[in-house]
This record gives structure tokens, C-alpha cells and sequence, in this order.
């Protein structure tokens, strides 16, 4: 319990420290665009990262979101541009979920472990996205759809309402259902959850799956906000997505921690995103500050446990 | 050889026929669908290619057999290939270059072996920062773009020769050599097949394992500095993207060759095959005709259900 409030209270000063340096260097950092601009970016990180969240919470992890949802997106936005909104969308859920399904095959049927058989994912994946793109850029999309990324009710960003639905449901899975036991105890202890009779295998599945989907819903949020998509959008998700899941405080180990941090993890990894964006940082070395922090946030996670584990 | 000796030979082929039969069938396929694959001079341009690949899989093979895992190998090779062109472009000698290259490497290496080794942190969550780490200073160092027209003397490592035979194919012979020689005759290669059965045992026993451990990945970082320069050599230029994707060929080539996540079970000799066979594969796409994008998702296709089979057979 100490552990928890002392992480809260470290992410809280996190976000502090963030809001203080970036408002100090840069004007025009706390006006109400940049703020909102802020949250609705962080929501669509939060989204990705939300199944990264329950992947990680059965000890395993999931490499291909980012590239699932490049591929997901493109084939979706393909139909949608043709006007084809609905079915298009669900084309591309569809695909996500498939490629997720795959994913809980490998992991749960065949045992491979989760970064091999996710990680050959990542470039089936990636490549099938080039294949379909063939290096182009589509943009311009129906009204309709523009409305999932763009829109707004009653004076809300529809993703930032996207992503309390999103959290509130899962908190809800998590915390009081089954599956969400189900997964805590697969991910802290494999074989006392077999022991107990839970289907590994059925919920892995679903755990795989449940992350395809998400990226490909993630994946309609981010081309229906930029209004373009092209093969080469979720490379630079992934290290944010890992990055917002360990600073929001689950083990990469497995059965410990939760959506909520995640949802805190996204808005640090935002700040620090939009804060070397209004420092005029180049990609190149964002690239490297993404690695470091991955690092850094693991690492320094661990060596807090050990301490309060010696304690 | 005695009798007994042939019987341990016959298992350890035994224990690879993964990537054996994947080479097998991949050549077999290629030979009756184009007719350039079984030349020559087209079987000279697989070992050629395959050499950066084989050296960078004899590292990630050890990293394997050590139960960890190195996603990082391959932008590290990028970057070490920028440091290479640029310290050639500085005109600090040849020889430098190809420390500085190598220096970089085991640095990469140093650190994922301190962070895994010890704080204990997972292999793949550390290597995948360190991926983009390289990445972005490679990216930084060049910013973006290739560093072409390096000269001959670097492209002796591609296109010179030593008794006639070709010096990328050398080099490899002789990292296959020193590895060899670390794995199967010294302390330091019993400690890593330890290390992949039974750490906590291993550690108890008082051996140093956190030490071996690290050495192992400065071990692996550092041969990908060794490829940056054949890497190097055969394009006369560095591009800091070039690796990306490379350890995910180098991972599906250990898996082929008959080396498993668990228990420190692996044979060095099959990850040569297994890496033969990824190349194979490669360059007879590319006969065939594939576009890049298609090869992208057809080798890790043909690779994950390489990787499938394999461990179903296992079971």
C-alpha cells in the first residue's frame, strides 16, 4: 500500500514538474489549444497502451500494436474514403482482432514466447501495410467519420470521451469480473492459476485479441483526428505505448498494476512528447529520448520494488 | 573420428534439421522457379549477404542460449556502420575506424548487459530502448542521410580477396571460429549454457553469473560492429536505417538452427544454416521478383511458421 501511494505521488510531481518546465519555456504551452491538443493526443496513446495494459498484466507483451494499427487503419481508411464508413470500420476492427487472435495462437497454443511471436507480427504486419499503401497517402475523409477523432459533444473532443468510456470499462472488466481476476492471477502466477482450473489458453487468447482489437480502434481514432494515413504511422507508437505502461506503474513481470496508471503513464509520455515538440527537439534524437525513457522508466520501476521489497 | 564421436555429430545435426530442411526446400524451390538461383555466381551472392547476417547471429545465438534475447542488435549494427563512415571521413585511419565501430558495439552491449544482468530487468523491454536509442543516434549522427563514397580501402572488406577467397566470407569463417572457441573450449562458454538451464544453481555454485551474463551481450554487441564493416564495405556507404529489422532475421535464424529459449539447449553450428536459409529465402524473392514490401511480410511469414513448426515438433 505504501508502494502505491509513494508511486501516485511520484507521478503526481512528475506531471507537476512537466507543467511547471513547460509552461516556463514555452508561452504558449498553457493556452486552452495546446492543453486540449494535449489530452486528445494522450487519449490515443492511452488507447493503444490500455490492451499493451492487460497483455502485460498476464506477464506477456505485445510488440505488433503499432504496426496492427498502421495496418488496420490502412485497409479501414481505404473503404471509408470510398464512403463506406461502417463497413470499412469494421473491416479494419476485424483485422486488428485477427491479427491479435494470431498473436494468442502462437502465444497460448504453440508457447512461443510473446515477444517472438508478436514481434514477427510486428513485421507480417508492417509489411502487409506497405503492400496495400504502396508508399502512398490517402487523406481527406467523409464528415461522418472525422467526427471520431475531430468531433466534438457538448463542447468535449469525442477521443477524450473515447477514452473515459474506454477506462471506465475496463477498470470495470479488471476490477469486478472474472476475467479481470482471471488475468491478474495468470500474470503473478501461472501455475497456481492453473492449479485453480482457470483456461489459460481461453483467456490468453482473449487477451491477444482484446490488444488487436484495440490498436485497430486506436488506429480509426488517430487516421480520423489526422485525417490521412499512410503505412508508415505506428512505428513511432510502440515506445510510447511501452514507455506509458511501465511509468503508469505495471509490472512488466506480470499481475501487478493497471489501467488508471496507464491513463497517468500516457499524459506524462504527451507532455514529454508536445514539451520536445515545443522545444523544437529533432525526430532523430526524439527516437533516442523515447529509448532512454523505456529504459530508465523500467529500471528505476525495478529498483523501487527491490527497495520496497528489502524493506 | 571414432564411432562414438560420428553419434555426437548425428545428433547435433539430429537436433537443427529445422533450418536444414528449410534450406533444403527454399533452395529446391528456387532452383525449378528461376533459373539464376543455382549459378555460381548467385550462390557467391547469398554467402556474401548471408555473412553479415551469420555474424550477427553467432552473437544473438549465445544472447539465446543465455535466455535472454537482443532486440537492439540490429540498429546497433546501423549505428556502428555511421561510426565507422564517419571516422573514415575524418581521415583517423582504417584500423581506428574499425575499433570505434567495434568499441561502439560493445557498448550498446555494456549497457543492455548492466541493465539485464544487473538490475535483472527483462531482455526484450531493455533492448527494445536501446533499439531506439541507436536508432536515434544514428538518425542524429547523419541527420537521415546516407554517408556514401568511403573509398577502397573499405571496400577491400567487400570486394578483396585472400587465396581467392572472398573476404566477407573469411571474416565470417573466423567469427564462426572465435566463437566456437569461446562457446564449446573455454569457462566462459560452459557459464553460458549454465546460465540457460539453471541460473539461481549457477549462482549459488559462487560463479560470477551477472558478469558472464553482461559478457555475453558486450560479446554480441560488439560482433555487430564487426558486420557494420563487411555491411559497410559492400554498399561503400553507411545509411543509419540499415540494420532495423536485421535482429529479427538474426532471432529467426538461431530458432532455425535448433537453439531454444529454455534450458540452455543450442548448437552454433545450426544457426549458420538457419541464417543460410534466411538468406536463401531473401535473395530468392528478391529472383523472383517480390517488391521489398512483400518480402517484409513474407519472410517474417515463412519465418514465424518456421518458428510454429519448430517448436510443435519440440513438444
Amino acid at each position: 500500500m505504501l508502494h502505491f501511494w509513494l508511486h501516485s505521488l511520484s507521478r503526481l510531481a512528475m506531471i507537476i514538474v512537466l507543467l511547471v518546465a513547460l509552461s516556463l519555456v514555452s508561452p504558449s504551452f498553457l493556452s486552452l489549444q495546446n492543453l486540449s491538443n494535449i489530452v486528445r493526443q494522450a487519449s490515443l496513446l492511452f488507447l493503444l497502451a490500455s490492451g499493451l495494459t492487460v497483455v502485460i498484466l498476464t506477464a506477456g507483451i505485445d510488440l505488433s500494436i503499432g504496426s496492427v494499427l498502421a495496418l488496420s487503419g490502412s485497409v479501414a481508411a481505404n473503404f471509408i474514403q470510398q464512403g463506406w464508413i461502417w463497413s470499412g470500420s469494421l473491416i479494419g476492427l476485424v483485422i486488428g482482432a485477427g491479427c491479435g487472435l494470431l498473436n494468442g495462437l502462437m502465444v497460448a497454443l504453440v508457447g512461443l514466447p510473446p515477444f517472438i511471436a508478436t514481434y514477427g507480427m510486428l513485421w507480417v504486419a508492417e509489411g502487409f501495410a506497405q503492400v496495400f499503401m504502396k508508399g502512398e497517402i490517402i487523406s481527406g475523409f467523409p464528415r461522418g467519420f472525422r467526427f471520431l477523432g475531430a468531433g466534438y459533444v457538448t463542447g468535449i473532443p469525442v477521443p477524450i470521451l473515447v477514452m473515459i468510456v474506454v477506462l471506465v470499462v475496463s477498470i470495470f472488466f479488471l476490477r469486478r469480473t472474472n476475467f479481470g481476476r482471471h488475468v491478474y492471477i495468470i500474470g503473478a502466477n501461472r501455475e497456481a492459476a492453473r492449479l485453480s482450473g482457470i483456461s489459460i489458453r481461453g483467456n490468453l487468447l482473449l487477451v491477444y485479441s482484446l490488444s488487436g482489437l484495440i490498436s485497430a480502434f486506436a488506429g480509426l481514432v488517430y487516421v480520423s483526428r489526422i485525417n490521412a494515413v499512410e503505412s508508415t504511422i505506428g512505428e513511432p507508437l510502440l515506445l510510447p505505448a511501452i514507455a506509458a505502461v511501465c511509468i503508469g506503474g505495471t509490472s512488466l513481470f506480470g499481475g501487478e498494476g493497471g489501467i488508471g496508471g496507464t491513463m497517468v503513464g500516457a499524459l506524462i509520455m504527451t507532455l514529454v512528447t508536445n514539451g520536445m515538440n515545443l522545444l523544437n527537439v529533432s525526430p532523430y534524437w526524439q527516437s533516442f529520448v523515447m529509448g532512454a525513457i523505456v529504459v530508465l522508466a523500467v529500471a528505476l520501476d525495478q529498483l523501487g520494488s527491490a527497495k520496497m521489497k528489502g524493506a | 573420428m571414432s564411432e562414438t564421436a560420428w553419434g555426437t555429430w548425428a545428433r547435433r545435426v539430429g537436433m537443427a534439421p529445422g533450418a536444414v530442411y528449410a534450406l533444403v526446400v527454399l533452395s529446391l524451390t528456387f532452383t525449378l522457379f528461376t533459373t539464376q538461383f543455382l549459378t555460381l555466381r548467385n550462390l557467391t551472392n547469398v554467402g556474401m549477404q548471408g555473412s553479415v547476417l551469420i555474424i550477427v547471429a553467432l552473437g544473438m545465438t549465445l544472447i539465446i542460449l543465455s535466455q535472454g534475447i537482443d532486440l537492439s542488435l540490429g540498429p546497433v549494427m546501423g549505428l556502428a556502420g555511421v561510426v565507422l563512415a564517419l571516422a573514415v571521413k575524418q581521415q583517423v585511419g582504417l584500423p581506428l575506424a574499425i575499433v570505434a565501430a567495434i568499441v561502439v558495439g560493445g557498448c550498446f552491449g555494456l549497457l543492455n548487459g548492466v541493465l539485464i544482468a544487473r538490475l535483472g530487468l527483462p531482455p526484450f523491454v531493455v533492448t527494445l530502448g536501446t533499439f531506439g536509442m541507436a536508432q536515434g543516434l544514428a538518425l542524429v549522427l547523419t541527420q537521415g542521410s546516407s554517408i556514401p563514397g568511403l573509398g577502397p580501402a573499405v571496400q577491400y572488406f567487400n570486394d578483396g580477396r585472400i587465396l581467392g577467397v572472398q573476404v566477407p566470407i573469411i571474416m565470417t569463417a573466423v567469427a564462426f571460429l572465435v566463437v566456437y572457441v569461446i562457446l564449446y573450449y573455454t569457462k566462459f562458454g560452459t557459464y553460458v549454457f549454465a546460465l540457460g538451464g539453471n541460473q539461481e544453481a549457477l549462482a549459488l555454485a559462487g560463479v560470477r553469473t551477472r558478469l558472464y551474463k553482461t559478457g555475453v551481450y558486450v560479446l554480441g554487441g560488439g560482433l555487430a560492429g564487426v558486420a557494420a564493416l563487411v555491411m559497410t564495405a559492400r554498399m561503400n556507404a553507411a545509411h543509419p536505417t540499415v540494420g532495423v529489422g536485421l535482429e529479427f532475421d538474426a532471432i529467426a535464424s538461431v530458432i532455425l538452427g535448433g537453439t531454444s529459449f529454455e534450458r540452455g539447449k543450442g548448437w552454433l553450428g545450426g544457426t549458420i544454416f538457419g541464417a543460410l536459409a534466411v538468406s536463401v529465402l531473401r535473395n530468392g524473392l528478391n529472383l523472383i521478383g517480390l517488391s521489398t514490401s512483400w518480402q517484409v511480410s513474407m519472410v517474417g511469414m515463412v519465418i514465424i511458421l518456421a518458428i510454429v513448426v519448430d517448436s510443435l515438433r519440440g513438444i
